[in-house]
């Protein structure tokens, strides 16, 4: 079994660098795995897991022209990993509220006190440059059950920060 | 009494529209019997279709009544089911036995009105809600060779998705 590396390009977003990156994999007989990919104020990101039997001299090799044709910034790691890790989420959690400095801090530092383990997180800034507003969603794992995090959030609402909590119950059929 | 072994994706029988039950004979129980002993061998397994099985039937078993603090109607043996009525909307948490080591977000009626037979022949009708609802129209796809992947949405965009208005 070949070994998985999990390969991070960052680059300013333009059309094709999706296409371009798992073109040169593929033509490199690499197997991709999961990924995340989106658009980071104007930037492209990519995470992606890659398994590559000839190791990561491979992968880089592989990856070079298409690094220099887009500017692109690109590392690779080896993991200790594999597919079919998945954990499933049974509670989502939604904050937001004006954007100030410490917000993620104060609220992710709360939560995990109260036993959350974040298996997801998307955050964004929307509003405008003078009065921006800070959005943030998680998927996780109540480790001691969703009333300890409710409890958690209840008090970072007194600091004006909104929150919002719904236990995930995944249908099974 | 049987475990039988349940189909994954992307086999082609999960595809199949089955024509309503005609005979609710002795061979239809134990379908039944064989659907019910399937779905007990899997862990939070609320509901399995006779397609899953890869029996071309209409026949299917919904029990949310083991979950804690849910609506439900006990144990559903659905043959014929057929949604009359759908009201609301809401977004949900779904796997499938056909579809391992996957869940993802389905929108599916909040309300549902059904009727249905049981495995005697008798008519039912319900109007069901929230997570046995969904289970439900979960298990009617399955019927319409319809699996969750058909009607997945992202859960980074579909649930929030943003409207911009001019100012």
């Amino acid at each position: 079994m070949s070994k998985w590396y999990m390969l991070t390009v960052i680059g300013r977003d333009r059309p094709g660098i999706v296409a371009r990156v798992t073109s040169a994999l593929y033509q490199a007989g690499c197997n991709l795995g999961e990924a995340s990919m989106l658009r980071l104020g104007g930037n492209f990101t990519i995470m992606l897991m890659v398994q590559a039997g000839d190791g990561a001299d491979t992968l880089n090799k592989a990856l070079a022209p298409v690094i220099e044709d887009l500017s692109l910034d690109c590392h690779v790691v080896g993991i200790d990993g594999s597919l079919h890790r998945h954990m499933e989420p049974d509670v989502r959690i939604t904050v937001f509220g004006a954007d100030r400095a410490g917000i993620v801090a104060r609220v992710t530092t709360a939560l995990a006190g109260a036993g959350l383990d974040i298996l997801d997180l998307e955050s964004d800034v929307a509003g405008s440059e003078s009065e921006p507003v800070y959005v943030m969603h998680m998927e996780g794992r109540a480790l001691n059950g969703v009333d300890p995090l409710q409890e958690a959030l209840d008090a970072l609402s007194e600091q004006g920060i909104e929150t919002r909590i719904t236990p995930v119950d995944t249908m099974m059929g | 009494m049987a475990i039988l072994d349940v189909l994954t994706y992307p086999d082609e029988r999960l595809k199949q529209t089955p024509g309503p039950v005609a005979e609710f004979d002795d061979a239809l129980r134990r379908i039944v019997s064989d659907l019910q002993e399937t779905m007990d061998s899997a862990s939070h397994c609320v509901g399995l279709a006779a397609t899953q099985l890869g029996i071309a039937a209409r026949i299917a078993l919904v029990d949310v009544s083991k979950r804690p603090k849910i609506a439900n109607h006990g144990r559903l043996v659905l043959i014929n089911p057929e949604i009359k009525a759908w009201e609301g909307l809401a977004v949900g948490r779904e796997g499938c036995l056909s579809v391992p080591d996957y869940t993802g977000n389905v929108i599916r009626a909040e309300r549902i009105d059904i009727h249905w037979f049981d495995e005697h022949g008798e008519e039912h009708e319900a109007r069901l809600e929230g997570f046995e609802a969904r289970a439900v129209q979960h298990e009617v796809d399955h019927l319409n060779g319809l699996l969750f992947l058909d009607r997945l949405v992202s859960h980074r965009n579909d649930l929030f998705r943003r409207k911009v208005y001019k100012k």
